[in-house]
């Protein structure tokens, strides 16, 4: 017996697939909305595990990557140029973004580079990305979670599990004037009609 | 509109802004900048309000956060109602409406004050305890009466119009108060660069310096005011809360502030996006406690009449309202503000009769300035008793012994319409003892200060400094300790020069003697708000309530929103006085958040209507809400519960659906269960820890139903775990459990067995998951697969992988209805797809979607349990009757095992599963109802055992039921009876719990 | 509302991120077949319910799912120290006592 069920879990390009938040409506913001969301959907997301005292462990993900396996907590590494991330979680976990497709070669190549105790685990079907941006931002995070989002402890390359609203979320920033959600795909509609909420008094331009 | 009591100059209010409002549905006008009280007192309105238990007439008191008596019901509009809302807090707007919120007809002429005077000692303290004690039908008669009187305001019938929400903050320095001493502390933190944020509760920072006469740096304070407020906003990193009261202290410096936005402007928001109101929820490094202090009012006989106020309020009301709140003054003091009150009142040309200070010999700069303007002074003694109903017509004044207690001397009689008292001020200690910290005994300055609260550095006023020099140095300190404990470097800031005035030493003055004792003089208020008398006080000692927190539940000493402001401290010194002991001896109660009130929609914040809780979807969500679907709630999710066709009854609709699946195909989407991804090389050592069954023979692709027990041998949880590779096993748990269950695994995984090497991850939202199952199942799948689904190839309790309707998929061939089942899983965002592919054969094979009301009734007929419904924590496998999937031969003792051969484990009458069928076939017994086995025993029956789940079977064509009974499985055959609370008597045999197919037939097809 | 350091993340976060498990330190009996009942049902049942420094388990649930340990002071609400799965506390009622803390 194997030891472990790999399947490419992607359907052909005739199938219709609809992201945790193909149901809703975007919402026009006005001339200068304070708040401007994106849904950056189909993304590929890995949960690998393993453990980071193990160098070979680090050294592999890396190659694969093409960026280092983040060993600090809460740190956010990205290749701009793979346009992947890889995101610390716990001490012996991480969350890795792809584009859509990739998941299943890039699984492939983890398993085929590591060695030892590890896991990878394709949750794409699972999860979703909304890109939070405009002068208002920041403010309507500080109405959304407890972390504390003000740049001195949120500074770029960092990125957090969190409460968000009732719900629980991922909360990356990217860039200085990005900031990005991701939610589980289940919570994607209370996520999203409570950003909506949130964002009235600032003005919201939504395209989902 | 005339406003009898307003001066043609000064304060800080807007002449050129008039604003109509209505109280009580008179009309009246007063000015911006002004707060209902203000405007109430500009135009000689003396009775705001009737008291709640005797139903006085009263007036307005004092001039912020403290007054007792001016708590109005606000809103023109029904929607727009507000109860509790004190007037002294309250900023004028135009179309203000406000209504006293006792008094019945109306605060004038009360029915109730009848009932209050013959209630003096019908409703004495004790009063409601005493009542509760006789029997309860007695209360039902005073109750109506009392609510009426009682009621402080009533809450909106109808939905309210406005939006609240919560915004949370971290920040270096939470500063409380931006007075002299939190402004000072502001500036200071503002140059360190650290994250500041300053609140206060009135309409503008400033404190006392917005009526202070006093200079800083040779010029009027309010100069110095206006530039510090400039240079505080110039800074990046400071948040200025004006009309924000932190209401509550909690835990480890987390603060919330209550931010009222529009309450100023008008009776709901003006925009329909803004927020009525805000609360922050604010975790500080460091809490400087800037709130200053409160004035006590002298407790004396009649000291509610409308026309009693305390001296800082009148000071307040004339120099930032230019309001004077009546023609002729008394003052009785302990201290020199009482001088203040009378020169302000002096200069606002009105008379001042006297000014009585129960001092021998004051000598401050303040009383020397009353002497050369001529104010009449009576030294050594104070007011006893005010005179008059509705409005003070005479002070009556004497010399006084406070230390032997006694009126001395000559009585006097004081023709005023306005007394002002002045027993000397009380740190604003309350936020300081939210958490628990009990107020100090400070007995120089005659107060309580604040206990040691880690991270919370008190300042000015509310550390029981007063003199303005010290007050300026004192917050300046304080911002610098805070600073250093928070790691930011010492900021040299120059304090402003402020004179330092002579005082005069206060005396402790609280209750005045009277000629009569307490207990029959006119009543003394020590309490306004709650009716709370000094005799009250005595009475409850008598009555053997010695302890602080005695005789304030007693009396109601400082409840609700009152929270003790202006009686606390004198209702303890009368119970020491009178008890004989000092007043550390007698100690303090403890105040509670919240410090003044708050409505309910701003500790809701945006928790509430859709946003209430989140509301979990699958990726099949749309679908069920196109075909008309009725939703159940399991936890978060939202469920289809049933797919009712035309006009369908829920009844009628689950007949059809199961009886689509028991003679074609129905169709479930049970996405909500969870699933966990389980890797490592341990994984299947694991599992047979966790769960009581085998794992070790478990074949690839082989799925086997699990039972897991907790440390105690109960039941938590079952599933199907499947075999996806030696290292690699997909568990799915319960809906409701899902989260549960992994930090479970995470548990055990972490905390004991932590050299296993296995990982957990939650899958259940990546994978959606489509039950088919019906005899007709097979055929409606293989229109769409590629898998070989015959029977010898593809056998129950297997999994495949393969392309379903053009979707990668794994299927599982499992059933919880005990027919033909397939679980079609694929990653979620093709559930869509690969639903409506199977729905394009829905005529050809009759595919019925059903919701969980069909799967409880599919799952019951085959005695199936649902972990939670027919279990509640106390029930073992064996109690299930499921001995089969007890592994009690594994080698490792796993989870739930040594608990089964406990003594209580093995009780032979424990609770078992066992089925019911009614007598009456038509019954549909009541889940959760009791069962007995000898129906005409007297009462209390002995109850054996509980109903658990029961139904309508189409299929059997009657009610059955699932039941907990004692030693059950040895009492098959038996008759048992339900009683009902409409006197009915359910009969039912006692019968296996399997109703359907017990050889499993139909699944195996 | 505690603050909570999360000995994992290295940073303070929320009650609302944590979960509370109990007494920290229970040690399930390495032969439970042949315990008696009465160690057994004092594992399972009987926990420590002090006045002053107790040690307890948390979750940080929304967080890094790690659990720890937490000394915390049961009548100030003060936690002195949170410490890793596997470690012991450097505070304890002795260590108080004999005044190696504040």
């Amino acid at each position: 017996m194997s030891n472990v069920a790999v399947f490419d879990q992607n359907a052909g390009a005739g199938v219709l697939a609809e992201s945790p938040l193909s149901h809703v409506s975007g919402r026009k913001g006005g001339s200068s909305p304070g708040v401007i969301l994106r849904e950056k959907a189909f993304m590929g997301y890995l949960t690998l595990r393993g453990n980071a005292a193990d160098a070979a462990f680090c050294e592999g993900v890396e190659q694969v990557l093409g960026m280092p396996l983040p060993t600090a907590p809460m740190a956010l590494h990205q290749n701009t140029q793979k346009g992947s991330s890889i995101l610390w979680i716990s001490p012996d976990e991480w969350l890795i973004l792809l584009p859509g497709g990739t998941e299943y070669e890039t699984e492939l190549a983890l398993r085929a580079e590591l060695s030892g105790h590890f896991a990878v685990v394709n949750v794409s079907g699972g999860l979703t990305l909304l890109t939070v941006t405009g002068p208002d931002a920041r403010h309507l995070l500080h109405k959304s979670t407890g972390y504390d989002v003000h740049p001195r402890n949120f500074p770029v390359g960092k990125g957090v599990t969190t409460t968000f609203a009732k719900a629980t979320a991922i909360i990356r920033r990217p860039s200085e004037t990005t900031w990005e959600l991701v939610v589980r795909r289940s919570f994607a509609d209370y996520c999203y009609r409570w950003l909506v909420d949130a964002s009235r008094e600032f003005g919201l331009d939504a395209e989902i | 509109m005339s406003q009898p009591n307003r001066l043609n100059q000064g304060g800080s209010i807007d002449r050129s802004k008039p604003l109509d409002f209505t109280f009580n549905g008179l009309r009246y006008s007063g000015y911006e900048g002004d707060t209902l009280a203000s405007a109430l007192l500009a135009n000689g309105v003396d009775i705001v309000n009737r008291s709640f238990k005797y139903s006085r007439p009263r007036g307005i008191v004092a001039s912020g956060a403290a007054e007792p008596n001016a708590i109005v019901q606000l809103g023109s509009t029904e929607a727009a109602q507000v109860p509790n809302v004190r007037a002294t807090q309250q900023a004028l707007y135009q179309g203000l409406s406000a209504r006293s919120t006792n008094g019945w007809p109306n605060v004038n002429h009360d029915a109730m004050g009848l009932l209050g005077k013959l209630g003096g000692p019908m409703m004495g303290p004790g009063f409601y305890y005493k009542t509760f004690m006789a029997p309860a039908s007695m209360w039902m008669t005073y109750e109506k009466f009392i609510r009426k009187a009682a009621g402080l305001g009533r809450a909106p019938q109808e939905k309210d119009p406005d939006i609240y929400d919560h915004y949370n903050h971290h920040c270096d320095l939470l500063i409380i108060g931006a007075g002299p001493a939190g402004l000072m502390a502001a500036l200071t933190a503002a140059r360190s660069g650290a994250r500041v944020i300053i609140c206060d509760e009135q309409e503008t920072f400033g404190g006392s310096l917005l009526e202070t006469a006093d200079l800083l740096d040779g010029k009027p304070a309010q100069q110095w005011l206006a530039n510090a407020l400039v240079q505080l906003s110039d800074c990046g990193d400071v948040l200025m809360l004006p009309r924000t009261t932190a209401n509550g202290y909690h835990d480890h410096n987390f603060v919330t502030l209550h931010e009222r936005r529009t309450e100023h402007l008008a009776d709901t928001a003006p925009e329909a996006h803004q927020s009525r109101s805000r609360m922050h929820h604010v975790r500080a490094g460091q809490v400087i406690l800037a709130t200053g202090s409160q004035e006590r009012p002298v407790v004396y006989a009649n000291n509610d009449v409308p026309g009693n106020l305390l001296c800082s309020a009148v000071s307040c009301y004339i120099r930032r309202y230019a309001v004077v709140p009546g023609q002729k003054l008394v003052v009785t003091t302990a201290t020199d503000i009482g001088y203040q009150a009378a020169l302000d009142w002096l200069d606002a040309g009105r008379e001042v009769v006297a000014v009585v200070d129960c001092r021998a010999n004051p000598d401050g700069d303040r009383v020397k300035q009353a002497r050369q303007k001529g104010i009449r002074i009576i030294t050594g003694s104070a007011v006893f008793e005010a005179k008059g109903s509705k409005r003070v017509t005479a002070a009556r004044i004497a010399a006084v012994d406070l230390d032997a207690f006694t009126l001395t001397g000559q009585l006097e009689e004081l023709a005023c319409d306005t007394i002002a008292s002045s027993g000397g001020f009380s740190p604003v200690v309350h936020l300081s003892a939210h958490t628990g910290a009990r107020p100090v005994w400070n007995e120089e300055a005659l107060g309580f200060v604040p206990g040691r609260v880690k991270g919370m550095i008190p300042a000015g006023g509310a550390d029981a400094i007063y003199s303005l020099p010290a007050v300026l140095e004192s917050g300046l300190q304080a911002a610098q300790q805070a600073l250093q404990s928070c790691g930011y470097a010492a900021v040299s800031v120059d304090l402003p020069k402020a004179s330092q005035r002579i005082e005069s030493k206060s005396a402790a003055l609280f209750q005045v003697p009277h000629l009569k004792p307490t207990s029959r003089a006119p009543k003394q208020f020590v309490d306004l708000q709650n009716d709370v008398t000094a005799a009250g006080i005595e009475l409850a000692t008598r009555e053997g309530f010695e302890s602080i927190e005695h005789v304030k539940r007693y009396t109601a000493l400082g409840f609700g929103t009152d929270q003790g402001k202006l009686g606390n401290i004198n209702g303890m010194a009368i119970a020491a006085r009178i008890l004989g002991q000092t007043i550390p001896e007698t100690g303090t109660t403890v105040f509670r958040p919240n410090y003044t009130g708050i409505t309910f929609g701003a500790i809701a914040g945006r928790h509430c209507g859709e946003l209430f809780d989140p509301e979990r979807y699958t990726a099949l969500h749309a679908w069920h809400l196109k075909r008309g679907a009725k939703f159940e709630d399991v936890g978060q999710w939202k469920r289809p519960w049933y797919f009712p066709v035309g006009n369908e009854t829920m009844h009628e609709a689950v007949a059809r659906e199961c009886q689509a699946v028991r003679e074609k195909v129905g169709i479930l989407d049970a996405s909500t269960l969870g699933k966990i991804d389980i890797q490592g090389a341990d994984a299947r050592e694991f599992l047979g820890r966790v769960y009581t069954n085998k794992w070790a023979q478990l074949g690839l692709n082989k799925c086997r139903y699990g039972l897991m027990c907790k440390d105690d041998g109960m039941v938590m949880d079952d599933g199907v775990t499947t075999c996806l590779g030696d290292n690699h096993f997909l568990m799915t748990t319960t809906t409701g459990g899902a989260a549960a269950i992994l930090d479970w695994l995470e548990l055990w995984h972490q905390t004991e067995w932590p050299e296993l090497e296995v990982y957990f991850n939650s899958v259940t939202d990546h994978w959606a998951t489509m039950t088919i199952t019906g005899p007709r199942a097979r055929d409606l799948l293989s229109e769409v697969t590629d898998i070989d689904l015959s029977k010898d190839s593809f056998k129950f309790m297997e999994c495949r992988e393969g392309m379903v309707a053009g979707v990668p998929a794994r299927v599982y061939r499992i059933s919880f209805t005990g027919e033909l089942t397939y679980e079609i899983n694929v990653q979620a965002n093709y559930a869509m797809h690969v639903w409506n592919a199977l729905f394009e054969h829905e005529s050809t094979y009759g595919l019925t979607p059903y919701g969980t009301e069909t799967m409880h009734v599919l799952r019951a007929e085959k005695g199936f349990i649902i972990v939670g419904q027919d279990t509640d924590g106390s029930v073992t496998p064996e109690d299930l009757g499921m001995q089969w999937c007890v592994g009690y031969d594994k080698p490792f003792s796993w989870i739930g095992k040594r608990a089964l051969s406990r003594p209580d484990t093995r009780r032979k009458d424990r609770k078992q599963l066992v089925g019911l069928l009614p007598t009456d076939p038509s019954v549909v017994l009541q889940e959760g109802a009791q069962i007995v086995f000898d129906p005409k025993q007297s009462i209390p029956m002995k109850m054996k055992g509980h109903v658990t789940s029961s139904y309508y079977s189409p299929t059997l064509g009657q009610g059955f039921a699932l039941a907990l009974v004692m030693g059950g499985a040895e009492r098959m055959g038996e008759k048992v009876y339900m009683p009902m609370a409409d006197g009915r008597v359910h009969e039912a045999e006692i019968v296996s719990p399997i109703f359907l197919d017990p050889k499993g037939e139909r699944q195996n097809v | 509302m505690l603050h909570i350091y999360c000995p994992y993340c290295g940073e303070h976060r929320e009650e609302s991120e944590f979960r509370p498990k109990g007494q920290a330190h229970i040690l399930r009996p390495k032969d439970p077949d042949n315990c008696s009942d009465e160690v057994w049902a004092d594992y399972l049942f009987f926990r420590d319910n002090p006045r002053g420094l107790h040690h307890e388990m948390w979750l940080h649930a929304t967080g890094c799912r790690k659990y720890f340990n937490v000394t915390r002071d049961t009548v100030s609400y003060e936690i002195l120290e949170t410490y890793k799965m596997g470690e012991q506390p450097k505070i304890t009622a002795q260590s108080r006592a004999a005044g190696g803390e504040k």
